[in-house]
């Protein structure tokens, strides 16, 4: 038994730091990913191909290929023709740290020293990009030698990429795009679901244990199954009126439709929960249902609506499949996430355009998230402990 | 654009004042045709009955006609589309169904598919179980949570990008930007293209479903942990039990229901995963699943709305077990 407890002390101490290690590990792998793309789009969009994110606080060192001055820059001195420049167009700040004439050897001369490279031909490249190319032979041809160097590169970060992205790339109007869809696709099913979930709760009629049981029914219905009917009529509600088959009144009633079983379900579970006896005394004082509603129910589910306030929104801004097939692709109805999956088709290895999108897109929800996480959780545990 | 700005607004105003204007005038109504109050005694009786039985098709009205129209309506209708040709309109008996199964890429997907509905819902339920032990025990366990809860909130088509980076491949000889293609090199392995390697692909995209959904089974697992009475643990500690012990004998029993919930909940989103794989690879190197797959038939070459409708209903079938057992719990439960 002394050895039991003795043995179980000396793991406890080792326990606490296992504990701490085994969460630190979790935390550091689920941020990681999220960490990588944010500090990607403050990146330079030259450095993001020259090293790893997580390489972005040094300096770094990237070899380059540059076309030295034409012939025509040439002057004779001392019976050399000699070309004068600088390999950057924009001398001052990054230091070459070697030079090469060759693909195969980019880096075979140290910066400073003059190279031969053979047919009294020399090159001398010094640190801060200036060059001289010697030679005693005439230069002839049209082009300017292409010689290979490599660099030091400081550390350097801009929001260059955010300016870009929303404005030349579109993704500004996406932003306002999904906001348009999010808004009302999140507002307008409140008001609904909470008279349903009213009636379903507090009102006897026949036929009521049969609707819960359809909407219980409903909440796990794959979207998948409603798609096609759907797109068909709206196809022929448009065809019909000789109006667009994808407008945003469409996807706001698609998503309104799509979000009531689980808004019914959460609100439903909440106001039957709540006391009794505030409903009949109202009641025994002349108030109607309509009253007893909008002057009890109602502010007393608060909580509860802005827990489902907050899954409608992540739920409609996150969607893709849905605006994918009931809305259109113009400039003016692309809502970001569609807008994102496209950028990865015609934008597949531009990774200042991607990251920064990507980062666009989730920073609303984001900031959602977490000044409202209270609710959010308790939505979440109210909707799926019960049953699903 | 101020006009999208304008109509957004007003569509607010309209949607939420006519629901109001809805309400409250239909109970006008309902007051005015069979009022209640100063008539004689029996007729108020009558009016007031009469009131009971509609007001609460006025209250549900609006409700179910929404979900009659965007759910019922095209579940059934999806039904009998499976059993038609491609305009959706000629019936073609159970040939869909006989050409799904002889498909290959169908069959892919199927198999895709069930290795999805093996792998997700037990990874995150036992790395959200693990997570949530372990927070609890820590004094910073709260922002733990937070931290590894913050992906929940990030959609499926921003986690692709996120994560496509992280497999990001470069050509030999140049510098690898990709984490994972950057960690296989420092550990002096070959650089791979991790997407459209046949067959482990299908991991490399769960671990995006993984890494999103592993916070919502930690949050609701840790609940239910939390719930467990203090008196049942330090009984066992009493009696000697270790560590081990405790936590597959005392807690995981206690806690079982709300693991089959976080299970089935998260096997039903396995059943729709579609964004991840649309963004990733759109099903090529034998990535293909189910829900891709039906949209891929619905829009391809014009659409085949009968082969889609079929792989809509081999999904809707697969929930069913689900669907049911869930109205049995809450029949159960006294609804």
């Amino acid at each position: 038994m002394a050895h039991a407890s003795g043995k179980s002390a000396g793991r406890s101490s080792f326990g606490k730091w296992a504990v701490h290690i085994a969460a630190l590990l979790f935390v550091i792998v689920w941020t990681i990913p999220t960490l990588g793309i944010l500090v990607t789009s403050l990146r330079d969009k030259d450095q993001i191909v020259g090293s790893g994110w997580w390489a972005s606080f040094f300096s770094s060192t990237q070899v380059q290929q540059v076309r030295l001055a034409g012939p025509d820059k040439q002057v004779e001195k001392d019976g050399k023709f000699v070309i004068e420049g600088n390999v950057f167009e924009n001398p001052g700040g990054t230091q070459v740290s070697a030079f090469g004439a060759r693909a195969q050897e980019p880096t075979k001369f140290e910066v400073g020293t003059v190279a031969d490279l053979g047919d009294g031909e020399t090159l001398q490249i010094n640190a801060d990009g200036s060059y001289v190319q010697s030679s005693i032979k005439k230069f002839e041809g049209s082009r300017g030698q292409r010689v290979y160097f490599s660099s030091t590169v400081p550390p350097r970060f801009t929001t260059e990429n955010y300016g870009n992205v929303l404005t030349s790339e579109g993704v500004g109007r996406s932003f306002l795009n999904s906001l348009t869809v999010t808004i009302p696709a999140t507002i307008i099913p409140i008001m609904i679901a909470a008279f349903a979930a009213y009636a379903l709760a507090w009102m006897r009629f026949p036929g009521r244990a049969l609707l819960i049981a359809v909407i219980i029914g409903l909440l796990v219905v794959p979207l998948q199954m409603a798609l096609i009917p759907l797109l068909e009529m709206y196809n022929g509600v448009g065809n019909l009126f000789g109006v667009p088959s994808k407008t945003y009144l469409g996807i706001w009633l698609a998503h309104t439709g799509f979000g009531l079983p689980f808004a019914i379900y959460l609100l439903r579970s909440y106001i039957a929960g709540l006391p009794r006896e505030i409903m009949e005394s109202a009641r025994i004082d002349g108030a109607s249902d309509f009253e007893i509603f909008m002057k009890i129910v109602l502010p007393l589910s608060f909580p509860v609506l802005a827990s489902f306030a907050i899954f409608q929104f992540l739920w409609v801004w996150n969607d893709l499949l849905v605006a994918m097939v009931f809305l259109g692709t113009g400039a003016n109805e692309l809502v970001l996430t569609g807008k994102l999956n496209a950028l990865l088709g015609s934008r597949g290895g531009d990774w200042d355009i991607l990251t920064t999108s990507a980062f666009i897109t989730i920073i609303l929800p984001l900031i959602v998230f977490f000044s409202l996480q209270r609710y959010f959780v308790r939505g979440l545990l109210a909707g799926s402990v019960k049953g699903g | 654009m101020a006009a999208q700005i304008f109509s957004a607004i007003l569509v607010i105003l309209i949607g939420v004042g006519g629901c109001v204007a809805y309400f409250w005038g239909a109970n006008k109504v309902v007051d005015l045709i069979f009022p209640s109050r100063g008539v004689s005694g029996q007729a108020a009786i009558d009016n007031l009955r009469r009131q009971g039985l509609i007001r609460p098709w006025l209250f549900i009205g609006p409700a179910l006609i929404l979900l009659v129209v965007y759910l019922i309506y095209p579940v059934i209708s999806t039904v009998i589309t499976s059993f038609q040709d491609k305009s959706g309109h000629g019936f073609v008996g159970l040939a869909n169904y006989q050409w799904a199964f002889g498909d290959g890429q169908f069959r892919n997907s199927i198999f895709n598919n069930l290795l999805w509905l093996l792998v997700v819902p037990a990874a995150c339920t036992f790395l959200g179980l693990v997570i949530a032990v372990l927070t609890d025990k820590i004094w910073w366990g709260t922002i733990a949570k937070s931290l590894i809860f913050l992906p929940l909130a990030i959609s499926f088509v921003g986690a692709s990008v996120i994560w496509k980076f992280i497999y990001e491949y470069r050509g030999e000889g140049q510098v690898q930007i990709g984490a994972l293609n950057a960690l296989v090199q420092w550990l002096g392995g070959d650089p791979q293209v991790w997407i459209s390697m046949p067959f482990w692909n299908n991991f490399f995209l769960m671990v995006i479903l993984i890494w999103i959904q592993t916070g919502f089974a930690m949050v609701i697992l840790s609940s239910a942990l939390r719930g467990i009475p203090e008196e049942t643990i330090e009984a066992a500690v009493i009696d000697g039990a270790n560590p081990f012990q405790i936590f597959w004998k005392i807690m995981i029993p206690q806690i079982w229901g709300t693991i089959i919930v976080v299970w089935t909940t998260i096997t039903i989103l396995v059943l729709k995963v579609f964004d991840i794989v649309l963004t990733m690879t759109n099903g090529q190197w034998n990535s293909q699943v189910l829900a891709n797959l039906m949209f891929d038939w619905m829009f391809r070459g014009g659409g085949d709305f009968g082969k889609g409708a079929t792989i809509a209903v081999i999904i809707m079938i697969a929930v069913l077990p689900i669907m049911i057992w869930n109205i049995r719990q809450a029949n159960r439960e006294g609804l």
